[in-house]
């Protein structure tokens, strides 16, 4: 005959209080529990952040050759400003922190958003006070020149910097070649206007499409280049692809992205930033620690990666390269 | 807290202690508000706060204050409209978030961002606007803080504490002025929170208003 368990010690049997109440504690634990859930959850989705964007590096190209890999320089080698040995920001980081309103606002909207910008087939017009006004091809610009890699500190007016390999040429020679004429002053460039392949360009933010200008000298010093790729590969769309500034001594918005025209003017063109907001943003907007934006400091910067933050050099550490281009000039008032 | 579990079965069964019928509530509340702070430690301790976290983290910490306060700003108004009356319950709680996560955003200013640089730190807020204004947001929130106890309300009498946490909303609006002058150029966020501000103090204007409106017509 089978015989019964043995009852459960007194201890353990649930009170009849509490057995009364089981679905009143059942009900307030949910309501606890998807109240602590939906209040966690909407701040989250409030004031978090996405996924990363993934990127894969395209190739550059068919056609256009890398530059030989440069020997290490000799530790007693004359200064080169053209690399540094400063370790390089990683690839990851350049292409998901990026300022390209265009294709969106947050630092990393531009590398999510980068699939509708197609920067093939590309045509970039060149005119102005120029002998050889022309539109050309981006396949054919590029082998005009032999591409160099340069590794330049970029550092961004919001007090960010980053170290990284360009892959490019020097706008001065692209300037020879179109033989300004003695009008030429100014370098005017764009930026593509196309709704459809940059559809932060329906929006107002500033006004489009995108200008950036640069003097003629600071144009044709030999540090100033146009980038078509970066870390030995194509330039993503969000880096500005297929064509973009580098000027490694002035603040990164100067850096216009996608460019389709360029121009030799006679008179200082209009910048977008300097439109949007005049006190704030320059035409000449060269990296000077001394002179704060009127909201903050530019006195240090963030390296991305870094903790600690350093200090801004003058220049961006360029000074001996290119302080003569401003000698005479009152920094404070042409910022 | 003391719950009943040993009464005898004669004693009729009670709700807990002082909990009354919405206990839950505030633990809730509290334990959702706490939970972004969370995730973003965990976050940060995987490296997953993208390229610049450190700005990631103050950008979080205080869009996540300015939330919270604007949240528990809300409460009243809530109240005022629907006649419930749980919004008044979590307000405090709210608004002790709030304070949360100013502090921590200030606290990652200071330690992470500046790296304690006392001078640095002096003339930034002397000099920059924007930190001025988020700085004096702070401020004038550690009095509300100090007094949101039931001691300290009774040691105020009602009507000063009222009258004192009325700082509140000028806190919030400090909050979004020191959003938009960090923005560099898109004000659409900042301008959200302050159109829900604005909205909110509206309804309390109107409720003020109607209430004198009764209150004289009562005497009259």
């Amino acid at each position: 005959m089978p015989r019964l368990p043995p009852p459960p010690p007194s201890a353990e049997i649930t009170p009849e209080a509490r057995y009364l109440r089981r679905r009143e504690i059942l009900k307030t634990a949910g309501l606890f529990v998807g109240t602590a859930a939906a209040m966690g959850t909407g701040l989250v989705a409030l004031t978090g952040r996405g996924r990363r964007a993934t990127v894969t590096a395209e190739p550059l190209p068919p056609g256009v050759a890398l530059p030989p890999a440069a020997p290490p320089p000799a530790p007693s080698a004359a200064r080169n400003p053209f690399t540094t040995d400063e370790p390089r920001t990683p690839y990851e980081d350049v292409t998901t922190y990026n300022n390209f309103y265009e294709l969106g606002l947050g630092k990393e909207e531009p590398a999510q958003n980068a699939k509708t910008l197609k920067p093939r087939p590309w045509t970039v017009v060149f005119e102005g006070e120029i002998k050889k006004p022309q539109r050309v091809d981006i396949d054919t610009l590029l082998k005009w020149f032999p591409l160099e890699e340069r590794v330049y500190r970029m550092r961004c007016v919001e007090t960010w910097s980053m170290v990284i390999p360009w892959l490019g040429f020097p706008l001065g020679k692209l300037i020879e070649r179109l033989e300004p004429t003695s009008r030429a002053k100014y370098v005017a460039f764009s930026t593509l206007m196309d709704p459809e392949q940059l559809p932060f360009q329906l929006t107002d933010v500033l006004e489009w499409p995108y200008r950036e200008g640069l003097r003629l000298d600071e144009a044709m010093h030999p540090l100033t280049m146009l980038a078509a790729g970066l870390y030995g590969k194509s330039l993503p769309g969000q880096n500005g692809a297929p064509l973009r500034l580098v000027v490694p001594w002035k603040y990164g918005f100067k850096g216009v992205k996608s460019i389709v025209r360029i121009a030799l003017v006679e008179k200082e063109p209009q910048t977008s930033w300097n439109m949007a907001a005049p006190r704030e943003y320059g035409f000449y907007a060269n990296v000077h620690p001394q002179v704060a934006h009127p909201r903050w400091s530019q006195a240090m910067e963030r390296r991305i990666g870094d903790l600690e933050k350093r200090p801004t050099l003058m220049f961006n550490g360029y000074a001996e390269e290119v302080a003569h281009l401003y000698a005479g000039m009152d920094l404070r008032m042409y910022y | 807290m003391a719950t009943s579990f040993v009464s005898t079965p004669d004693k009729p069964v009670r709700p807990r202690a002082g909990a009354g019928k919405l206990g839950w509530l505030v633990p809730a509340i509290v334990t959702g508000g706490l939970a972004p702070a969370a995730v973003l430690a965990l976050r940060a301790a995987r490296k997953d706060l993208g390229a610049n976290p450190i700005a990631e983290v103050m950008n979080q910490l205080g869009l996540l204050a300015l939330v919270l306060l604007v949240l528990s700003l809300a409460a009243t108004p809530l109240q005022i409209v629907t006649g419930w009356k749980w919004p008044i319950r979590i307000r405090k709680s709210l608004g002790l978030l709030g304070f949360f996560y100013v502090c921590a955003h200030v606290l990652v200013y200071a330690v992470v961002d500046q790296s304690l640089a006392l001078r640095a730190i002096v003339e930034d807020i002397t000099k920059r606007p924007f930190i001025l204004v988020g700085f004096a947001g702070f401020v004038l929130l550690i009095p509300l803080a100090a007094t949101s106890t039931a001691k300290a309300l009774k040691r105020l009498g009602f009507a000063r504490w009222k009258r004192l946490h009325r700082l509140a909303y000028v806190v919030a609006i400090l909050g979004v002025v020191h959003f938009v002058m960090r923005v560099k150029k898109d004000v659409t966020e900042p301008a959200i929170y302050g159109a829900i501000l604005a909205g909110l103090f509206l309804i309390r204007i109107m409720d003020w208003v109607r209430e004198r409106e009764k209150k004289r017509a009562a005497r009259g």
